[in-house]
């Protein structure tokens, strides 16, 4: 006889005291879904839509949006909210799927690592980032690097 | 298995809405949500990868840039972007299953007007994107 397993059981029984991380998580897409819905939707039009699109991106384009904090903190959020509602989605399909023990942890250290390299890269990037670096040719800055003497 | 699953189907059957996820509408969209998810958080990665450049030179960032700008990743973005619509029009879907008092009831029609507005937005995105794709000349 066949017996179908509940649908979404746990990767392990729900702790009985202390935070409890899987309603926390669980919330956590839901919120950072909504706002991802506007962000990136924003972002595609911005980028892709208004304009020449994606013949118009270099770095020039993306200078000149950083010149602004509204379009860093912007993208910066996009980062961070992404990232983890990535990253934890894929824990929850390795976890739906990868039943050897070994596996399972490999692949979540994986996950985890990627994540928190790339947001730790990605924050210093769009922290940092100089729109007039000296020594580059001109044609590929923004314009408004020609009337700021460095 | 007979008499199993038709106990299943039994104990579901007086639920509003029936079964949510199995089969229909509310498996398929669950199946294509986590295969968009997948693909977008694997594009996600390669995508900061590449802002990670503008870090590094004006010259490196628009030669990484660059190739997106050929024909055969035109088609890659306008598949990726159709894979974002649906996710984000189908996690809204999901949020008002579990948030809205009726959302269960409804998931089956929200799942068809998802693939509606998914259709439409893709109608308005994909002219313009493969025209900027496929049209002469570039703009840096």
């Amino acid at each position: 006889m066949t017996t179908i397993e509940a649908p979404r059981s746990p990767a392990r029984p729900p702790r009985s005291k202390g935070v409890n991380w899987e309603k926390w998580g669980w919330l956590y897409m839901r919120a950072s879904g909504v706002l991802l819905v506007v962000l990136i939707f924003g972002h595609l039009i911005v980028n892709l839509v208004l304009g020449e699109g994606i013949k118009a991106v270099d770095f020039g384009f993306v200078a000149g949006k950083w010149a602004d904090p509204f379009w860093r903190v912007w993208d910066g959020l996009m980062l961070w909210l992404a990232l983890i509602h990535g990253g934890n989605g894929m824990r929850t399909i390795v976890n739906d799927y990868a039943h050897n023990r070994t596996i399972n942890r490999t692949l979540k250290i994986l996950i985890l690592a990627a994540v928190v390299v790339l947001i730790l890269l990605g924050t210093y990037t769009v922290t940092f980032f100089d729109p007039c670096p000296s020594g580059a040719p001109a044609h590929l800055l923004p314009d408004f690097c020609s009337t700021i003497s460095k | 298995m007979p008499v199993e699953a038709a106990d299943t189907l039994e104990s579901t059957r007086s639920r509003p809405g029936g079964t949510l996820y199995r089969g229909r509408e509310g498996m398929w969209s669950w199946v294509l949500h986590r295969i968009t998810g997948v693909a977008i958080f694997f594009f996600l990665l390669v995508h900061i990868l590449d802002s990670v450049v503008l870090g590094i030179s004006p010259q490196a960032y628009n030669a990484v840039i660059g190739t997106y700008k050929n024909p055969i990743m035109g088609l890659g973005e306008t598949a990726l972007v159709a894979a974002i619509a649906f996710h984000a029009l189908n996690g809204i879907r999901i949020i008002l299953i579990d948030f809205w008092s009726k959302g269960a009831k409804y998931q089956r029609i929200m799942f068809w007007i998802v693939i509606v507005v998914w259709v439409v937005l893709m109608l308005g995105f994909a002219p313009i994107h493969l025209m900027n794709v496929f049209s002469e000349g570039s703009a840096s």
